[in-house]
């Protein structure tokens, strides 16, 4: 019995995922009194550091076919770890790698799956968790009937917590299926967060009339060190990215700090963001819908708005914050 | 190569969220159901346009009720060749993936698409548990493939960019955007999908993984709070000091 945390290491780097999910196991671990332990897959800088988040011990499976990714082959190498050191509590991120291996995993070890758990267990026995559905208008609870669980923690829902001291880490040996999926290439885009993990993002939409204005919006996001978002008939006008489109048939987002610029709060586009922590909401008609889904609410005209709006943040900014 | 796609059914955006007994199960009662978006938009399409190029047969599978015909009816109209329906109350997401396992093994598919997550219960489950029951390789997020010949190359969707990889002999995707452009059943496909096969299988048994305790309706909003427009300083303070996000 014990907790097992899957840290990922994307190009050998923890991310905050790894901080959030490893945080999340300490606690389900002193929940359940037992231990919580950390997985790192291939390489990564620092595992002993995963110490520091709650892992009393780290283990590290090194493995050419790890090199890559194959779903196949990262699910099989987790259910090993947890076989051999007999964890009954699996802890992953819900990003695309940990949503790409829960069910295999899972289906490997006999055990139940809740994925995009957003808080901690309501209950050790039954083992019980909770998360968001329905474009967030409802929680589900789930309770396990195996004894074996996998979870998925969803990210930015649990933060992450520095409390101990850098752990041991000890390499396993495992043995793996060849891979059937070969990776050609592995793009990011580099610089800014990624939408699904920013803690700020600031989003606009029609009402910005010409993909010539985004420079005050780029501005704010500068300032605030936020990421930048659209609406779907903005990103389908190819005024913006499409992989800046949020929504219901976009990205779903959860950002502490959501910024809805000339944006109507359409269902559809409140399905991907009304999960945002705090929702600020700037548009000129009083009765757009979004201000219903909305915490702050400036009504005016944006062109007027957004530049006070940016000096004002710049001087909070300067101001020793 | 035969393609089999999963197609799920979940509530329309705008459908009234409520829960029955005792807070365990959604109240379906006067909702408006459609096929999930991301198995009709583009697993669906991309296997059509698949077997455009290059042949076969695309199957489409619901495991639910018959109420669910109609959305299957959609999906033979859209161009599907023949529909499955395993019979019974989609209960877990290890209990659908088990539900399709054993269709998909009983015959021989060259891949299986499904939709990313549903819209409903963003579960992101089925798929993965799908592909592990069958032992293929699983690619999900897929936003672009190409096939020739038995390799398919394809793009997949990861935190802040893509990663293109390829692979040879039978696989499982979940479809993101991107993968295809959304198809309008037209009258002759709606008229022809009346004549199409939609063959209705028993379940089997599967023992329960999770259960549901109960759904909570968290309380809404409190009201907005609207601040001067001419005044951005308070609302800077505000999200400083009140809401603590900057
Ligand atoms: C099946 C389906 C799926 C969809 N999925 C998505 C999705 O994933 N994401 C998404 O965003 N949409 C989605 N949509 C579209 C959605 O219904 C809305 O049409 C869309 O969100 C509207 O975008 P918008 O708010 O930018 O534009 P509009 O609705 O045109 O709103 C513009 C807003 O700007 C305000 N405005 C105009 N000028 C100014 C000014 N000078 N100053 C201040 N405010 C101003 C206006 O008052 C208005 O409220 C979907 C629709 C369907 C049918
Ligand atoms: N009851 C079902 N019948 C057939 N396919 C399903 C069913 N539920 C989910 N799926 C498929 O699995 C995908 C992911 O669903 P989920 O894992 O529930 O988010 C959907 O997009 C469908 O393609």
């Amino acid at each position: 019995m014990s907790v097992l945390v899957y840290a990922e290491s994307p190009m050998g780097k923890f991310k905050k995922a790894a901080y959030e999910a490893l945080s999340y196991g300490k606690k389900v671990a002193e929940a359940l009194q037992t231990d919580c332990f950390a997985l790192v897959l291939g390489n990564a800088d620092n595992a002993a550091d995963l110490g520091l988040f709650g892992a009393q011990k780290v283990i590290q499976i090194k493995n050419a076919a790890l090199e890559s990714f194959d779903a196949a082959v990262y699910a099989a190498a987790i259910s090993e770890a947890v076989k051999s050191i007999g964890a009954d509590t699996v802890v992953l991120s819900h990003s695309s790698t940990g949503k790409a291996i829960a069910g295999r995993i899972a289906v490997r070890l006999g055990a139940g799956l809740v994925s995009g758990v957003n808080s901690l267990p309501t209950s050790v026995q039954p083992f019980s968790v909770q998360k968001s559905v329905f474009s967030g208008k409802a929680i589900a609870e789930y309770s396990f009937e195996t004894s074996i669980r996998v979870i998925s923690l969803l990210g930015n829902a649990f933060p992450p917590q520095k409390t101990g001291a850098p752990a041991p880490v000890e390499t396993m040996e495992v043995v793996l299926p060849a891979s059937k999926v070969k990776v050609l290439e592995t793009k990011r885009v580099e610089g800014t967060v990624p939408l699904p993990e920013a803690e700020i993002v600031v989003s606009a939409g029609r009402g910005m009339k010409d993909p010539s204005n985004w420079g005050m919006i780029e501005e704010m996001a500068k300032i605030l060190g936020a990421t930048t978002a659209c609406s779907r008939p903005v990103a389908d006008a190819h005024w913006r990215p499409h992989h800046e489109h949020v929504g219901q048939t976009g990205l779903a987002i959860r950002p502490n700090l959501y910024i809805a610029i000339g944006i109507s709060g359409a269902i559809q586009h409140l399905a991907g963001v009304n999960n945002s922590k705090v929702i600020v909401v700037i548009n000129k008609d009083p009765e757009a819908p979004f201000f219903k889904a909305a915490d702050y609410g400036v009504v005016g005209d944006l062109f007027e708005i957004v530049p006070k709006l940016n000096e004002a943040l710049k001087q909070f900014k300067a101001s020793a914050h | 190569m035969d393609i089999l796609v999963c197609i799920s059914k979940t509530p329309d955006t705008t459908a009234k969220i409520a829960f029955t007994s005792g807070n365990t199960k959604y109240n379906e009662e006067g909702v408006q159901f459609i096929m999930n978006p991301y198995d009709e938009w583009y697993a669906l399409v991309k296997a059509l346009e698949i077997k455009e190029a290059q042949g076969g047969n695309v199957v489409i599978i619901n495991v639910g009720p018959s109420e669910n015909d109609t959305i299957i009816r959609k999906g033979l109209a859209i161009g599907a060749d023949e529909a499955v329906r395993v019979d019974a109350d989609p209960k877990d997401p290890m209990f659908v993936a088990q539900q399709i396992a054993n269709y998909a093994k009983s015959k021989s598919f060259g891949a299986i698409f499904l939709g990313k997550e549903t819209i409903d219960f963003n579960g992101s489950e089925v798929g993965s548990i799908l592909s592990e029951m069958m032992d293929w390789p699983f690619v999900s997020y897929a936003s672009a493939l190409e096939m020739s010949g038995d390799t398919a190359k394809i793009t997949r969707d990861i935190e802040g960019g893509i990663e293109v990889c390829e692979i040879q002999g039978p696989f499982v995707l979940s479809a993101a955007k991107g993968l295809a452009e959304q198809r309008i059943p037209n009258m002759r496909g709606i008229m022809t999908a009346k004549t199409k096969s939609l063959e209705v299988l028993p379940a089997s048994n599967v023992a329960e993984t999770i259960k549901v305790v109960q759904f909570i309706v968290p309380p809404g909003k409190t009201h907005v709070k609207m601040v001067n427009p001419e005044d951005m300083n308070e609302l800077v303070r505000l999200l400083h000091e009140e809401a603590k996000v900057i």
